[in-house]
């Protein structure tokens, strides 16, 4: 059973966002997608300052098996993007809710957070889709 | 979906089982990475079992066989055991399938089919058949283990027994029957190693003693990036019927023996004589990113070309690839991922071969 944090929000495409506190939030995938996507080779984050809005691709994960899309799980501005990865792709099957951060956003809209999936949801849409 | 005899030994053994093509196969059994370095550095083992063994028999087999296949086997007749990888072409020369075939007796030889063209391979093959005295024998009654790897043949002696002793005297590309058994020093890895065929009951306890002599099992996604990195085709990806062999770096398996009349061979010796207008190289990606079939190559005022197979180099840490590209293509080109134009460069394939790598 792969491990879903109660202190984090989720998206349908397996996405995990933290909510900092500070107007800024920090987004991976969950271990459920790095367990389904299996060893990670490749990874690209988004150069800082770039805008997202909610649902826009902006990184790609790369297993040896396939490639994946992740999508911003809110709208903002991109602060800073986990650089680490480039060179330790791998880190995301590791840690995919510490090390394996992804990015950090500033958000446009606070508001968008209350959209997400709270941990028992996500549980259940992975129990549904197993 | 279709089983293989030791689909209750995946599942027990923790094998991660998806459709491949049909078969309810393992991908891994945890982490293709660590499979496929076992491989490299140790011995593992594929369920290649949902291959189809065809024996062929009969008074007229040879003739039958220099007709049926490009690949000659006169190169083979006489030395009991041994193989012969060729491409078994149609008339206008495009792949049906590629295969390795066993020299058994004058009178018998064996060949191996890939699964998912098993159909359409039996079919074309009685078909050929009717015309000469050969019987054709599909033998679903038998499994095929892979153990690969550079201990793998030490492994799997040890579990065989004194009745297989002799398979370790096999050189390259031979094979012997024993204890019920035949087993080949054949493999689609790069490495050394056996491929055993045996009875579909025998296989679950072979896979055991196999697992228990410490040769892992690996699944289906390992076996892709080895014979990626061993400048190996895997047929439907690298080549298929509308392809010439010509095109898939398979120009060293066609035999244009004075006077043999191959299926496809007319076809083949035209673009012979005007010349291939695409080639299949392997490519190293300079830059940062991943090669995957289908992408985009681009080769700067001579043409455009396409990844056939592409992946992550496990042994290599960077990514490599077959591609089809304009027969003028020189020694870089470009690959479109993502719409982006990353480089990449033309390298000599094997990339890989017993543990070492084969590029510059």
């Amino acid at each position: 059973m792969s491990n879903v944090p109660t202190d984090l929000k989720y998206t349908k495409s397996h996405e995990w966002v933290k909510d900092n506190g500070d107007g800024t939030v920090t987004v991976g995938v969950t271990d459920h997608a790095q367990e389904l996507l299996g060893d990670m080779v490749f990874v690209e984050v988004p150069e800082s300052g770039r805008e997202l809005s909610a649902g826009e691709d902006c990184a790609v994960v790369e297993s040896v098996k396939a490639a994946s899309d992740v999508y911003s799980p809110v709208s903002g501005e991109v602060v800073e993007g986990n650089e680490e990865l480039a060179d330790a792709p791998e880190t995301v099957n590791s840690d995919a809710y510490g090390e394996g951060w992804m990015f950090k956003l500033k958000l446009a809209d606070s508001g968008e957070l209350g959209g997400l999936m709270d941990a028992a949801a996500y549980e259940e849409l992975v129990a549904s889709e197993s | 979906m279709a089983k293989t005899p030791l689909y209750d030994k995946h599942v027990e053994m923790g094998g991660k089982m998806v459709d491949f093509g049909g078969w309810d196969m393992p991908i891994n059994y945890g982490s293709q990475l660590e499979e496929h370095k076992q491989v490299r550095e140790d011995a593992g083992m594929f369920d290649v079992s949902h291959m189809t063994v065809v024996d062929m028999k009969g008074e007229q087999v040879i003739a039958f066989l220099q007709k049926l296949l490009a690949n000659n086997v006169a190169k083979i007749t006489g030395k009991p055991g041994k193989a012969l990888y060729s491409c078994m072409l149609n008339e206008q020369g495009g792949v049906i399938d590629d295969l390795i075939t066993y020299y058994m007796n004058d009178s018998w030889f064996r060949t191996v089919v890939n699964a998912a063209t098993r159909d359409k391979d039996i079919a074309w093959i009685e078909k050929q058949a009717a015309a000469f005295d050969v019987e054709v024998i599909v033998r679903d009654d038998l499994a095929m283990i892979a153990a690969q790897g550079p201990n793998a043949r030490d492994k799997a002696l040890s579990v065989l027994g004194s009745e297989c002793a002799g398979a370790g005297e096999l050189t390259p590309f031979f094979a012997t029957e024993c204890g019920g058994k035949f087993v080949a020093r054949t493999g689609y890895t790069g490495e050394d190693g056996f491929e055993i065929m045996l009875s579909n009951d025998e296989a679950p306890k072979l896979w055991q003693a196999l697992s228990d002599a410490g040769v892992k099992p690996c699944g289906l996604g390992a076996r892709d990036t080895l014979r990626l990195e061993a400048g190996m085709n895997l047929y439907g990806t690298d080549m298929d019927e509308e392809v010439s062999p010509l095109e898939a770096a398979l120009g060293w398996t066609l035999s244009f023996d004075e006077g043999r009349d191959f299926i496809g061979r007319g076809p083949l010796e035209a673009l012979k004589a005007e010349g291939a207008k695409r080639k299949m190289v392997g490519l190293v990606l300079t830059d940062r990113g991943v090669l995957r079939g289908h992408q985009k190559v681009v080769a700067e005022g001579i043409g455009e070309g396409e990844i056939t197979s592409g992946s992550f180099s496990p042994s290599l840490g960077k990514s490599i690839a077959f591609a089809r590209v304009p027969a003028a293509m020189g020694d870089t080109c470009q690959v479109e991922i993502r719409g982006k134009l990353l480089n990449a460069r033309v390298v000599k394939f094997p990339f890989v071969r017993n543990g070492k790598s084969c590029i510059d």
